[in-house]
């Protein structure tokens, strides 16, 4: 895809490939690491929210008179507190973090107070008056879209249509992907297969709920200590939402306890800091779970219909999709990544993909792990099977004879360059799991899977100490072990040893701006940056032997973490080790460093294949699953056990979305299960160890080869175990989650077989 | 209302403290007395994140109410490595890769030490349903489960 050749080693590693402890490791199993809560400030008042009890509701007044005059309250917020014009990107943020005149769903912020403490703010939550006129309102993705549905916002025309609608609807925005003849690719299939699928929402499920403390200060000094993916994104919205430069905000990424896009919304913050502004004191808040569901995440729902057609011998002639996803209160850009994932592991003559945000009364949508991917992956992956059972084609073969391959026009539009969607499904078919018998009583499902992987906006510096050990400050939070990658990087370029490198997430105020730890791109982006600043390190000191020995600057090499004369001219001198180099800094033109900013391409797309052996119980519906296996590309594993860490736990993730979270909504427009008795997330017992086989074909974009790997690992679960019941009872279920009640309703026939 | 004054026996250290009736002990430990280590996930007792060893039994210390601690030891994860030395668990957390985020860790060791006190040679599905009442959203438990397994097995041998 990407031009772009920055691989300069694919071999002879020394410090990448190898799984050194993490450099926070002790600080994490000690209890010491300080995370979005863990913060205190001498003074600091409690901040709480009030929060609409009505899915849809105009707010016709709000009196806080009472709550203001409550001893120990020390200030009431609401929207009149914000900025009044923010730019149009920040505008739902700013009409989510708190309602203007109209709640848009169940959890909605309408009103903050801070107190001294936290029986106090609450008691003053409770003596605030709303005056709400209840609206009709709309949580259902196909309620959303019907003709009679009412507005979440009135007057909505659809984005992205052409011709532009006349008529106001639910539908926030539409895209469309693909190349080719449709009409003309399913004439010639022998077989032609189409079905509607449907997912419901899902948490993203971090067990450390949002977190922060702010200190206003009018000097231009004010603080925010909060967990996020990412602290640029918190301050450079935040700052104009209380309408005060983005220098005057200083941000601090506090240790993060699990994200996966949840972390990339902002809520808390800029209420925080305003009640700070109006209390003249520091203000923590943090949420309770109950909020972090009702008010926070999760990812779309969804409504699809897909039609594949293919010839007898197993080659796919045409594939349409059109996906209609539920974005919460404000529409997105999740359908559309759904859209442009919906057949990108296939190389297709014909495609189509249609995606269509549609708004409703549940949160504002969030991003989680590989947005929008395993919805449609689950549709697609699930109608393969299908149509692989309709010729007796082994699932993998068909998917190997479809398979896209380097040159080929994906079909969200770019053409790829060297990807590993083929070697990635041989690796699977080879695999001990694969070729295992499948086990009396058990079913096996596999399916593929694909994610982007993304680059961005990245600033990094790098100081050499002063007794030749160094510091990389890195600008995105590290939320599963990065930090360890980002030494290894730096040690392998310099030649130190992974021990003398120290990495830190730096604040706002102190590195360029840096986009959010999302889209599998930290490793990538952070690393390539990494890379490029040791390099310019290392030319600096290359400079600095050649001033000390006397003779020029191209005359001298760096190996092994020691300048050399190299070259015919360099004369005779004994290799000078960094920490020399380092030492007599000071007499040689000063303090040694490297920084590299750039907006980083080149990110190297993924595919994954999973296998999974599931049973299912024939009186309860209940699914269990017995083995489990990942395969995927990660371009170069720069730590392997952080990588399998990333493939096993988004394999979890699907399997908890496949097999049990959901939300249930009650007639009411409320949630009903906002906490983990009810949003049951999968726990120790319910899992067999997950196998994570790692392939790795380099990605140019990067100068180890490194590719993304947070995030393809959620994308195939869904589709994978629907699979596996597919073949373990003869029942294809088409909509997610397949819980026991789903699954008993569809089981009546296999039950009579089994009897 | 008055405050209670409570008397503990905390990672080996006599602590007194005052707290009001409606206060949890996760609220003491973290907001009183600066032990931070337990984490509120849910406040419900589901996520097992604030996990402590209450008189040799583990409870979600966001349960139980500060005063009912009265006379009790209380082992939080601030005591659990011996000055300098990590405890086996510890270490073979951090060497299996067995917190990635490492907010649910805290709680996963104070639950597998009162695992490896009962139960010294575990099987996987034991220590699978022991750590039933710990979430961990990040690993899938492959490595946590391995960790500990590994851990019972070095403690066994030395």
């Amino acid at each position: 895809m990407a031009e772009i050749n920055r691989l300069t080693k694919d071999s002879g590693f020394k410090v990448v490939g190898t799984r050194p402890p993490r450099p926070d490791g002790i600080d994490k199993v000690t209890g010491k690491a300080k995370f979005g809560a863990d913060m205190f400030a001498p003074g600091m008042l409690v901040g709480k929210i009030l929060r609409s009890p009505h899915p849809h509701a105009k707010i016709r007044s709000i009196d806080a008179s009472r709550a203001e005059a409550l001893h120990g309250v020390k200030a009431v917020v609401t929207a009149a507190d914000f900025a009044e014009k923010v730019p149009r990107s920040h505008q739902a943020t700013l009409h989510n973090i708190m309602a203007h005149g109209k709640a848009l769903y169940e959890g909605h912020a309408v009103a903050a107070v801070a107190a001294i403490d936290n029986a106090t703010a609450k008691k003053a939550l409770s003596l605030i008056e709303v005056d709400y006129e209840p609206l009709p309102f709309v949580i259902d993705v196909e309620d959303a879209i019907a003709e009679d549905a009412p507005l979440v916002h009135e007057g909505m025309i659809t984005r992205g249509m052409d011709p532009k609608p006349e008529k106001p609807s639910n539908i926030e925005s539409a895209c469309e992907f693909g190349h080719g003849d449709l009409d003309a690719g399913f004439a010639a299939a022998d077989i032609v297969l189409e079905r509607e699928f449907r997912t419901e929402a899902s948490h993203q499920g971090y067990i450390e709920p949002h977190a922060c403390l702010a200190n206003y200060s009018d000097d231009g000094n004010s603080e925010l200590w909060c967990c996020t993916q990412g602290h640029f994104l918190v301050r450079d919205t935040t700052a104009p939402l209380l309408g005060i430069p983005v220098s005057k905000l200083r941000v601090t990424a506090s240790e993060i306890g699990g994200g996966f896009g949840g972390k990339t919304v902002i809520y808390l913050e800029p209420v925080a800091l305003a009640l700070s502004r109006k209390s003249g004191r520091p203000v923590k808040m943090v949420m309770t779970r109950d909020e972090v569901f009702r008010a926070t995440g999760p990812t779309s729902s969804s409504y699809m219909n897909v039609k594949i057609g293919i010839t007898k011998d197993g080659r796919i002639t045409a594939a349409d999709a059109l996906l209609f996803y539920q974005s919460g209160c404000y529409g997105g850009f999740i359908a559309q990544l759904g859209a442009m994932s919906a057949f990108a592991c296939y190389g297709l003559d014909a495609v189509r993909s249609r995606g269509r945000e549609v708004v409703t009364n549940r949160p504002m949508q969030a991003s989680y792990r590989a947005p929008g991917a395993p919805i449609i992956n689950f549709a697609v992956e699930s109608l393969l099977d299908e149509l692989a059972r309709e010729i007796n084609m082994d699932p993998i073969e068909f998917r190997l004879k479809n398979a896209a391959r380097e040159g080929d026009r994906s079909s969200y539009g770019p053409v790829y360059d060297q990807i590993g969607m083929v070697r990635t499904l041989e690796t699977a078919r080879d695999h001990p799991h694969y070729s295992s018998p499948v086990p009396a009583g058990q079913g096996r499902g596999v399916a593929a899977g694909f994610w982007f992987n993304f680059g961005g906006l990245t600033a990094i510096s790098l100081n050499v100490n002063s007794d030749g050990t160094v510091t990389v400050s890195v600008g995105r939070p590290d939320i599963g072990g990065s930090r360890a990658a980002m030494c290894q990087m730096a040690a392998e370029e310099l030649g130190i040893p992974y021990e003398n490198v120290r990495c830190i997430i730096a604040d706002t105020s102190s590195l360029g701006f840096n986009d959010t730890t999302d889209g599998s791109r930290t490793t990538f982006a952070n690393g390539l940056a990494i890379i490029e600043a040791a390099r310019a390190a290392i030319k600096n000191m290359c400079g600095r032997a050649a001033k000390m020995w006397g003779i020029p600057e191209d005359a001298v090499a760096w190996e092994d973490g020691c300048a050399k004369p190299s070259g015919p001219n360099a004369g005779d001198f004994d290799p000078m080790p960094i920490s020399e180099i380092a030492r007599k800094a000071p007499n040689t033109g000063g303090p040694i460093a490297g920084h590299y900013e750039v907006n980083a391409d080149g990110a190297g797309v993924s595919f994954g294949v999973h296998i999974a052996d599931v049973s299912v119980d024939a009186e309860t519906g209940r699914t269990t699953v017995h083995r489990y296996t990942v395969v995927q590309d990660a371009g170069k594993a720069v730590h392997p056990s952080y990588v399998e860490g990333q493939y096993q736990g988004g394999a979890v993730q699907g399997i908890g979305w496949a097999l049990n979270e959901g939300y249930f909504y009650g007639k009411d427009g409320k949630m009903e299960n906002p906490g983990f008795l009810d949003y049951r997330m999968p726990v120790a017992s319910d899992l067999p160890m997950i196998e994570a086989a790692i392939i790795e074909i380099p990605n140019k974009g990067h100068p180890y080869g490194v590719r993304g790997v947070g995030e393809t690992s959620i994308v195939p679960p869904l589709a994978t175990i629907g699979n596996a019941i597919r073949s373990a009872t003869g029942v294809r279920m088409t909509e997610v989650p397949m819980s026991p009640p789903a699954l008993l309703a569809q089981l009546d026939g296999f039950k009579q077989a089994a009897e | 209302m008055s405050r209670l004054q409570v008397n503990t026996t905390i990672n080996g250290d006599e602590i007194d403290f005052l707290c009001d009736p409606g206060e949890t002990l996760l609220d003491v430990l973290r907001n009183h007395l600066g032990l931070t280590g337990a984490k509120e996930g849910c406040g419900s007792g589901d996520c097992g994140a604030c996990t402590v060893n209450l008189d040799g039994r583990i409870v979600c210390s966001c349960l139980v109410l500060a005063a009912e601690a009265e006379g009790s030891k209380i082992e939080t994860i601030e005591g659990m490595a011996d000055g300098a030395e990590l405890h086996p668990l510890q270490r073979k957390f951090i060497e299996h890769a067995a917190l990635q985020c490492g907010i649910c860790t805290p709680g996963f060791l104070i639950a597998s030490k009162a695992l490896l006190e009962r139960n010294p040679d575990p099987t996987e599905t034991e220590v699978r349903y022991w750590l039933a009442g710990n979430l961990c959203r990040c690993t899938g438990y492959d490595k946590i489960v391995r960790a500990v397994m590994d851990a019972a097995a070095e403690m066994r041998a030395s």
